[in-house]
């Protein structure tokens, strides 16, 4: 038990709205200490090896993602059906058993760098007369894979820095894409201006449905994890509903689709129409830029950092928790909402009963993975895009299913939220004197 | 804990009995109004025998209309004397059962009215078979819940059992064997949350939100990986068939409904019984629900806090586990990829709307069962409802629920909150 007590990673897990900076104050002090250490190399050697041993945050992250991917690597190993047949003459061959297993493994984590960062075949073509742009096709589907993960896990992130669970980023997501794929569809406007307006309506649709959750937790109590959740269901339902109706749906199709958003409302290609990144990449950048500016910078940000921290000593300071939940909700579910309209002007282009997919719920990992910081949760989108990009190139070329990925990016959250877990495998001796620990974790009555 | 209840937002004190007189007067205007007025010309017609029945029971033939009328007009009465008049407990929950009774009778009539007969009994039997994985789903938040630990994997719970399930079943061709590994792995997921929630004290909201993902995750991966493949051999398992009660199984209506259904019903209502008595009526639930509501009271007096926790979360993944089979080896066989689409989260929300006792949630749990089978069922004889309304029923009725307007649904007090021993 002591060593969640000095653990100083009970910080993601436990809490990410409590603690303001529990990361940024690490990184300072080390930094600060290295500096007083002047450029004695040994010593700044020897603090950098206390932090491996110690298990300072940036380590527990990196051993939670190696952790992961051993794991998803063993799995696709041993239900590979090629392994499983030669661990059944294990014992009259037992090398082809191990390196078998090794093989699958090895084949299908490079079929996923392939897919998610660069192609040496597509690099060698490009050589040989082959298109350039083809090189940069994985980086671009990373990026387009993490443009809706950065922007919803903004969404999250910023919640839990107020000290508020949006689990709800689905239904805000869904609000956000109903609304822009309306907009793109239904309405004509001149060239950027549609554009502009379709991003906005979408910004809006998110508000709504944030907004709602934060009004109703501001005046009744009603606990945002349940509001948020049961939210979601009615989201879904509600556009399933709406795709059925005439408005929404595409003339002559027999599936629930909605009609194609105009040209004028697509957000524009960033390097030319063979690669699928959009404007949509730099929108999310900027919103990461905004939401620290937001945070660190602004009475807003401070406010909603102290009712996060303790709401206690923010209402006897004049604070207004419930207005703060308010303010908060209709910014999360508005960047959840841009979330939507990225995906439906930026890659989907027509509303779908399924538009949602999972970035929801992967945008609650990646604010966690992220530790509730803009900068993090851009970070860990792209790793989460990375890890999406690449495993569908990893199911066609070695047919394991993508759904890997999800299991390795569950299981990335689940350690990182648990660095005594990860301190006890690799044997860390956790933080001396840090921290005591973050025990911040609420029921619902909270 | 004061310090943080006082945290809570300035609560608008709404007089909740003037609150629940105002929805029922807003239920019976709309049985009124909307049903009543809206209906299509012609009887709702219910028919209660089902083929093949020994005993036939008439149809019955409601003029649609002036039946929701009435009703109508006799809620909105009922809600007004609701406001006047104070009344103990047991008749104010007759009251509400009354209403919402009223509402759906005035719903199906509007429904059917001018169409072809209603198949009643058909309707509730899928209802009781919707209900089985939210009954058994609830129950384990309930049972994890009461000792303190938030259970949002359900979801999870009831995708690995149905997993474990169909593939046991499928492979060993004994379906115990299936439901019986369905509730082990139901029970393997509770570990999992069981030991990051208590022992490495991650916050369990997320926890339950990232285990239900990973459980997603292995089931789809597995799925398409070894299932797809080998479909013959490892997911096609047979279901249970149906056991008829003797005696009272023929009992008309109630006969084909109650006791006419695959052993999961059975053990549903086993577990119903059981929780119930366990938690309310027994030393242990008493221990159960002190460590759920103050931790150090109860390791003062010698309760081991995190044993019965421990215990309990597994116990509750067991249970949840066999709710995850019912929805393979008990209904459609084979498994599909999240094949529990959301129906951990309506648990949940049973639960929460249930308070968190095992007979409230049992019957939001048949609620919001009966809200599924009328959408499938009203689909079929052409109701003027979009199916998709009636399958938003639960989660809407679950956020009125949270926000007070039915009675504050109220958590164990220290649900959610890790204990260290001082």
């Amino acid at each position: 038990m002591t060593q969640q007590d000095t653990g100083p990673g009970g910080t993601v897990a436990s809490d990410p709205p409590g603690t303001p900076e529990p990361a940024e104050g690490a990184s300072s002090g080390t930094a600060e200490d290295a500096r007083k250490a002047g450029l004695k190399g040994t010593e700044v050697a020897i603090s950098l090896l206390n932090a491996v041993l110690e298990g300072s945050s940036a380590v527990v992250t990196f051993l939670a993602i190696v952790t992961a991917v051993i794991i998803g690597g063993l799995l696709i190993a041993f239900t590979s059906p090629t392994v499983l047949h030669a661990w059944s003459h294990l014992f009259s061959a037992p090398g082809s058993a191990f390196s078998q297993a090794w093989d699958v493994a090895a084949s299908a984590y490079s079929a996923m760098f392939e897919g998610a960062i660069v192609n040496p075949h597509t690099v060698s073509a490009a050589f040989h007369g082959g298109s350039i742009a083809q090189i940069f096709n994985p980086l671009s589907e990373t990026a387009v894979n993490a443009t809706p993960l950065i922007l919803a896990g903004l969404a999250v992130a910023l919640a839990f820095r107020a000290g508020m669970f949006n689990i709800g980023a689905t239904g805000q997501f869904i609000g956000g894409a109903m609304i822009a794929g309306w907009i793109g569809f239904a309405v004509h406007l001149p060239m950027i201006i549609h554009v502009v307006v379709a991003v906005i309506g979408g910004v809006v649709g998110g508000s709504i449905v944030g907004g709602f959750v934060g009004g109703l937790k501001a005046r009744t109590g009603a606990h945002e994890v349940i509001v948020t959740i049961m939210l979601n269901y009615v989201m879904e339902y509600l556009i399933l509903f709406l795709l059925g109706l005439a408005v929404f749906r595409a003339p002559g199709l027999p599936n629930p689709v909605s009609p194609p958003v105009a040209t004028n409302a697509t957000l524009p290609h960033l390097a030319g129409a063979t690669l699928r990144i959009n404007a949509g990449f730099l929108v999310a950048l900027a919103a990461a830029f905004a939401v620290a500016w937001l945070l660190n910078r602004t009475t807003i940000g401070f406010e909603l950092r102290t009712v996060g921290a303790n709401p206690n000593a923010a209402r006897a300071a004049g604070m207004s928790p419930e207005r703060t939940w308010v303010t908060v909700m209709l910014i999360c579910g508005g960047l959840a909402g841009l979330a939507g309209a990225s995906v439906i002007l930026g890659t989907d282009f027509a509303l779908t009963p399924q538009i949602y997919g999972t970035y929801g719920i992967d945008a609650i990992t990646v604010a966690l993975l992220g530790r509730a910081s803009p900068g993090g949760v851009v970070l860990a989108a792209l790793l989460y895009g990375s890890l999406d990009a690449g495993s569908v190139t990893m199911q066609a070329q070695t047919q394991i299913p993508v759904d890997i990925a999800t299991v390795i990016q569950a299981l990335i959250v689940l350690f990182v939220a648990a660095p005594p877990f990860i301190r006890e495998i690799y044997h860390l001796r956790g933080r001396r004197g840090g921290e005591s620990g973050q025990l911040l974790a609420k029921g619902w009555s909270s | 804990m004061t310090a943080i209840t006082a945290v809570g937002p300035k609560r608008v004190t709404i007089d909740r009995q003037r609150a629940i007189a105002g929805i029922f007067v807003m239920l019976g205007v709309v049985d009124f109004f909307v049903f009543g007025l809206f209906a299509s010309n012609g009887d709702a017609v219910f028919t209660f025998t089902l083929n093949g029945a020994a005993v036939s029971v008439p149809n019955l033939s409601l003029p649609a209309g002036p039946v929701s009328e009435g009703i109508g007009a006799l809620t909105v009465i009922l809600g007004l004397l609701y406001a006047g008049v104070r009344l103990s407990k047991i008749p104010q929950r007759l009251v509400g059962v009354a209403v919402v009774l009223g509402f759906v009778v005035s719903f199906l009539c509007w429904s059917d009215a001018g169409r072809i007969p209603l198949p009643f009994v058909s309707l509730m039997q899928s209802t009781m078979l919707a209900a089985i994985p939210l009954v058994l789903g609830a129950l384990s938040g309930c049972l994890c819940e009461r000792s303190g630990v938030i259970n949002i994997a359900i979801e999870g719970q009831l995708l690995l059992g149905a997993f474990a399930g169909a593939v046991i079943a499928s492979s060993f061709g004994s379906l115990w064997l299936g439901l019986f590994s369905g509730s082990i792995a139901g029970g393997l997921l509770a570990i999992l949350l069981a030991v990051f929630a208590i022992r490495y004290m991650v916050d369990q909201i997320i926890l339950g939100v990232v285990l239900n993902v990973f459980a997603s995750g292995l089931t789809g991966y597995l799925y398409d990986q070894a299932l797809v493949p080998y479909q013959n051999r490892l997911n096609s398992p047979n279901t249970f068939v149906p056991i008829k009660v003797p005696v009272l199984g023929d009992i008309p209506i109630i006969g084909p409904i109650l006791f006419d259904s695959t052993i999961f019903l059975y053990i549903t209502y086993a577990a119903v019984a059981l929780v119930h008595i366990g938690l309310f009526k027994t030393r242990w639930g008493l221990r159960v629900r002190a460590v759920g509501e103050h931790p150090t009271a109860a390791d003062t007096v010698g309760i081991k806090v995190l044993f019965t926790r421990y215990r309990n979360v597994v116990l509750g993944g067991l249970v949840a586990g066999i709710g995850g089979a019912s929805l393979t080896i008990g209904s459609v066989g084979s498994f599909g990829k999240d094949i529990s689409s959301g129906q951990g989260y309506i648990a949940l929300a049973a639960m929460i709307f249930g308070r968190w006792t095992p007979l409230g949630a049992t019957g939001a749990a048949l609620l919001f069962g009966f809200s599924v089978a009328c959408a499938n069922v009203l689909g079929t004889i052409g109701a003027p409802i979009p199916s998709d309304f009636l399958l938003m029923l639960p989660y809407v009725a679950t956020i009125i629920a949270v926000a007070g307007f039915v009675g504050r649904s109220r958590a164990p007090k220290a649900d959610g909150q890790p204990y260290i021993k001082s």
